[in-house]
């Protein structure tokens, strides 16, 4: 079948499937099905190539920081903003860019890609740049082990054409580089005395934590409080105001930062750059604020220990009602270990209002042996939502939810408020 | 308090922790309060000494990377541990340390890894990974629910107890229904998810002996278990 004549039909796929509500990567696979060269050719020709964006915490929002800092910088920059971030996610958000002859008009591609999904997209597209995030204990009933995921990781690094980034403190991630030619390489990091506040897997029980600061980082987050935050660069401190919430999202900024830095080398415009940054807000469901009956509630996605503990240690949870829905669909993960690698002791405090989601008793029993005291269960996610929105209607309120719950709580949370359309 | 103190020995905390194995030291640690004793924990890793006194033995699974960098040490503490088993201390090991208390690890490669031999068992790497929850029975305990994610298969010796027979997953190993080991208050098994939050009647069996062991006897009292009663139904109905 011809270009144009794919690009019509999953056009007309992804219309009807909008029609419908339907998912965000129908339209993709039926395009992938019908031609499998389809997003090589299309990104083929970009004159600043592909970056690929991967590691298990942060992808998203790190992407969208990416994507606006070289938006920033005059670039056109093709994303794949859904968050869906499987082969199929791709090509169907080119569906939406592309004209009708199957051209795009951009300058580089920023694509955020699922480990195990990366490893099979830079086998047919080689990146031009990739950045690494992290390497965490998640989704393991999938990748069995982290040595395994970080292996796929290290595929990613392997294809990379040009620049890579790397995360200085993970060690497993700085291993990788290790591998790599030094002039290919380069990362970001953490002043040493944060390096608690974000713990690597390995150090997530660890009593002290290990430095070795024989790498030098391009970027590094050398402090930050609520709203701003200072990064080391080229020896000079820059400060800058934030409206990124969750101080996850603070280190990967220094992670964009760097990764946009070797992208554009010395044409870097770096007060455009920091300008830029101020600028970004959260993506969608992470640390993201609605109104509802005239009260903030915020989703925070959370899918696995160091997520759930840096989320707790983002949000003071004084004033605030709590609640806290977990599924076990496969998106989720079905294995519900991970709930005991997080310290929930800073909620004994002000305690849990509610309870939701499949595995709803699972996180009760987890928040007893933290003596946080609960004040509903409700494995029904609509039921708890109405619930929870009735039972302190003069709180501001906070979700943290698992995928599949976030997007159960999204739907029901439309049908009350507007929440901003995923795209 | 202080004579009613129960101390806790975590095995390698920092190296074999990776499916929540945290949450078991936790249990113990919680119920033991409950019960109105004083629980200490000790986080032991490689190099450190061994205490003189320990009550209950606790271990997690790890992966490859990590039971490479502890083997050497458990087999240095091999005969202590064997001796505290032998005198009936209790001990939970899980996933990576329940194999390591076996004869050996056979890697697929042919390596083979030596383990303690605290359970007459032997485990062999397989290429399929055994992933998904699980749902075993036993005697003692009645159901067992939890979590398994492994590729080592394990096989019992002869006279080799298991701690339970599989009614949904895998367990030891794909060829029969046999899922953990036991000898005398020693427990291993595959199961994560915790095991012990989810499976109280477990972390109790531990408590008691352990606390028997030190004070002669254990004055049960009744511990609210309501979210543990609804967790177990939820997972029993959970697909594989």
């Amino acid at each position: 079948m011809s270009k144009p004549l794919v690009t019509i039909l999953g056009k007309t796929v992804k219309n009807i499937a909008k029609l419908h509500g339907g998912g965000s990567a129908l339209p993709g696979l039926v395009v992938e099905r019908i031609d499998p060269n389809f997003i090589k050719s299309t990104l083929a020709n970009l004159p600043q190539g592909v970056v690929v964006i991967s590691g298990t915490n942060g992808k998203t929002t790190t992407t969208k920081m990416v994507v606006e800092l070289l938006e920033g910088q005059g670039l056109k920059v093709f994303t794949n903003k859904t968050g869906s971030n499987f082969t199929r996610g791709v090509a169907a958000a080119l569906l939406g860019e592309i004209d009708i002859k199957g051209q795009l008009h951009a300058d580089i591609a920023v694509l955020e890609l699922d480990e195990a999904h990366a490893v099979h997209f830079v086998d047919k597209i080689p990146p031009r740049h990739c950045l690494i995030l992290n390497v965490m204990r998640d989704q393991l009933d999938r990748f069995g082990e982290i040595d395994n995921t970080t292996s796929l990781l290290q595929q990613i690094v392997n294809a990379t054409t040009d620049k890579v980034v790397l995360n200085r403190e993970d060690t497993r991630i700085a291993n990788i580089g290790k591998s790599v030619d030094d002039k290919k390489v380069s990362y970001f990091g953490l002043q040493d005395n944060l390096l608690t506040t974000f713990p690597s897997d390995d150090n997530l029980h660890a009593d002290n934590i290990k430095i070795d600061r024989s790498i030098k980082a391009d970027v590094i987050l050398s402090e930050f409080s609520d709203g701003s935050a200072s990064f080391l660069i080229d020896n000079k401190t820059i400060s800058t105001k934030l409206k990124l919430t969750g101080i996850y999202n603070i280190f990967n900024a220094a992670a964009a930062l760097a990764l946009v830095r070797a992208i554009l080398g010395k044409a870097v415009d770096q007060t455009k750059l920091i300008n830029s940054l101020s600028k970004v807000t959260p993506a969608f469901g992470r640390g993201e604020k609605l109104i509802i009956n005239g009260q903030t509630l915020e989703l925070i996605l959370v899918k696995n220990p160091s997520g759930f503990r840096l989320g707790l240690k983002s949000f003071d949870p004084s004033s605030y009602a709590t609640m806290i829905a977990i599924n076990d669909n496969y998106a989720d993960g079905r294995d519900m270990s991970w709930l005991w690698d997080v310290d929930f002791s800073s909620l004994q405090k002000n305690g849990v209002s509610q309870i939701s989601g499949v595995r709803a008793y699972d996180m009760a029993l987890r928040l007893q042996y933290d003596d946080v005291s609960i004040k509903k269960v409700e494995p029904n996610l609509k039921k708890a939502i109405n619930q929870f929105i009735k039972t302190d209607p003069n709180k501001p309120k906070r979700i943290y939810c698992t995928y599949t719950a976030m997007l159960a709580i999204r739907r029901k949370l439309n049908k009350i408020t507007q929440v901003e359309a995923i795209k | 308090m202080k004579d009613k103190i129960i101390t806790i020995l975590h095995l390698y905390s920092n190296d074999m922790n990776i499916y929540g194995d945290y949450g078991n030291v936790l249990t113990l640690k919680r119920r033991l309060e409950w019960y109105g004793y004083c629980p200490e924990v000790i986080n032991y890793n490689q190099g450190d000494k061994f205490p003189d006194k320990v009550d209950i033995i606790v271990g997690g699974g790890g992966q490859d990377s990590g039971q490479n960098k502890i083997q050497a040490d458990l087999l240095l503490i091999g005969p202590k541990l064997k001796k505290l088993a032998d005198n009936n201390t209790p001990m939970l090991v899980i996933c990576g340390l329940y194999q390591l208390f076996g004869n050996f690890f056979k890697t697929a490669d042919g390596q083979i890894i030596k383990g303690i031999g605290l359970f007459n068992i032997e485990t062999f790497a397989k290429s399929e990974r055994l992933i998904g929850n699980i749902i075993t029975h036993s005697e003692d305990f009645g159901d067992i629910i939890g979590y398994e994610n492994h590729s080592g298969q394990t096989f019992l010796g002869h006279n080799v107890a298991a701690l339970g027979r599989v009614r949904l997953g895998a367990g030891n190993n794909t060829l029969n229904i046999s899922e953990g080991a036991r000898y005398k208050n020693v427990i291993g098994s595959y199961l994560h998810g915790s095991l012990l939050p989810k499976n109280p009647m477990i972390a109790d069996f531990l408590i008691e002996k352990a606390v028997i062991n030190k004070f002669g006897r254990f004055d049960k009292k009744i511990i609210d278990d309501k979210y543990v009663e609804f967790a177990r139904k939820t997972a029993a109905k959970r697909p594989r």
